[in-house]
């Protein structure tokens, strides 16, 4: 067991395990990400009252997930790196933080675009909208703090407080919808319940679900070598990598 | 298939502009979020190999 914990810990044997796993994910993503696409698009019902502007939801909902379940990883990558000083922790975080936002921003400006047709505006102060808002600018703020600090062990320790303070506003993101009854309608979804629509329209946006979280994973793999490769470029096995890499 | 020619499909009903703004920007960030890190590893390589040169050739 502490072999293992011990062994997940390293960069190197991170490096070496996400390359069998990367053409796996980046694959497996563009195929799902294409056929939910084509499926959304093209082939779901129209909504009976939005029209088209619903087809919308298969990269709005997608996204969303993503931007709290990165926010989610970061947090407990901070638990770890915090308590045991896991190195990898710090490199995800590093990694993962650009992608949180991206997808953040990516859920804000295609619900804000689907407000439009929708609500009659691109943006009101709903709580779901703020609180999303706020995890924006909570990705910003970590992104900002690990540039700030030049020593990279007191970087990780900020940032890891930062993040885990702001982890407050993940459950704020999830029940804002029912504890103030704004314009942001409730969650389609629940595992313990029958989606309120039928199966040709939940079908495809549980295929683009699993494509964007393998996409992520995908993305996130190459960042964090990239982060291995920049921060253990003192080692012999980088030295060795990098040789054998760019002879070829 | 809900669309009976490639005119509607485009126009969605008259929210075209919405849908396709909101695949456009999607997709314009997914390519990037993809392609970037690709383009960093290739020059992570390149100046780490460098350095490895001048440090070979110095010593």
């Amino acid at each position: 067991m502490k072999v293992w914990f011990y062994r997940l810990g390293s960069p190197k044997w991170f490096y070496e395990i996400s390359e069998r796993w990367l053409p796996w994910l980046a694959w497996s993503s563009l195929l799902l990400i294409a056929v939910g696409t084509v499926w959304g698009l093209l082939f779901a019902p129209a909504d009976y009252q939005q029209g088209n502007s619903f087809r919308i939801m298969y990269i709005h909902v997608p996204a969303a997930f993503l931007a709290q379940s990165c926010y989610m990883m970061m947090a407990v990558a901070a638990v770890i790196s915090l308590v045991w000083k896991m190195k990898l922790c710090d490199l995800v975080i590093v990694a993962a933080a650009p992608l949180g936002a991206a997808f953040t921003f990516l859920a804000l400006f295609t619900g804000a675009v689907w407000g439009k047709p929708t609500w009659g505006t691109w943006w009101v102060w709903d709580a779901r909208l703020t609180a999303m808002l706020i995890l924006l600018f909570l990705y910003f703020g970590v992104i900002a703090l690990q540039h700030a600090i030049q020593d990279k062990v007191a970087s990780a320790r900020a940032t890891a407080v930062l993040i885990l303070v702001g982890v407050v506003n993940i459950p704020i993101i999830k029940y804002s919808v029912d504890w103030w009854n704004t314009l942001h309608q409730p969650a389609s979804f629940k595992l313990t319940e029958k989606p309120a629509m039928p199966a040709e329209m939940w079908l495809p946006l549980l295929v683009m679900v699993l494509g964007f979280y393998c996409f992520f994973a995908a993305v996130l793999f190459m960042r964090t070598r990239n982060e291995i490769l920049d921060r253990e470029r003192r080692t012999q096995w980088v030295r060795e990598l990098v040789k054998k890499v760019s002879s070829r | 298939m809900s669309f009976n020619s490639v005119a509607e499909f485009f126009a969605m009903g008259g929210h075209g502009l919405y849908v396709w703004l909101c695949y456009g920007v999607t997709l314009l960030a997914l390519v990037l979020s993809f392609v970037l890190p690709g383009m960093r590893r290739r020059q992570l390589i390149r100046e780490q190999a460098q350095r490895l040169r001048r440090e070979e050739a110095g010593l």
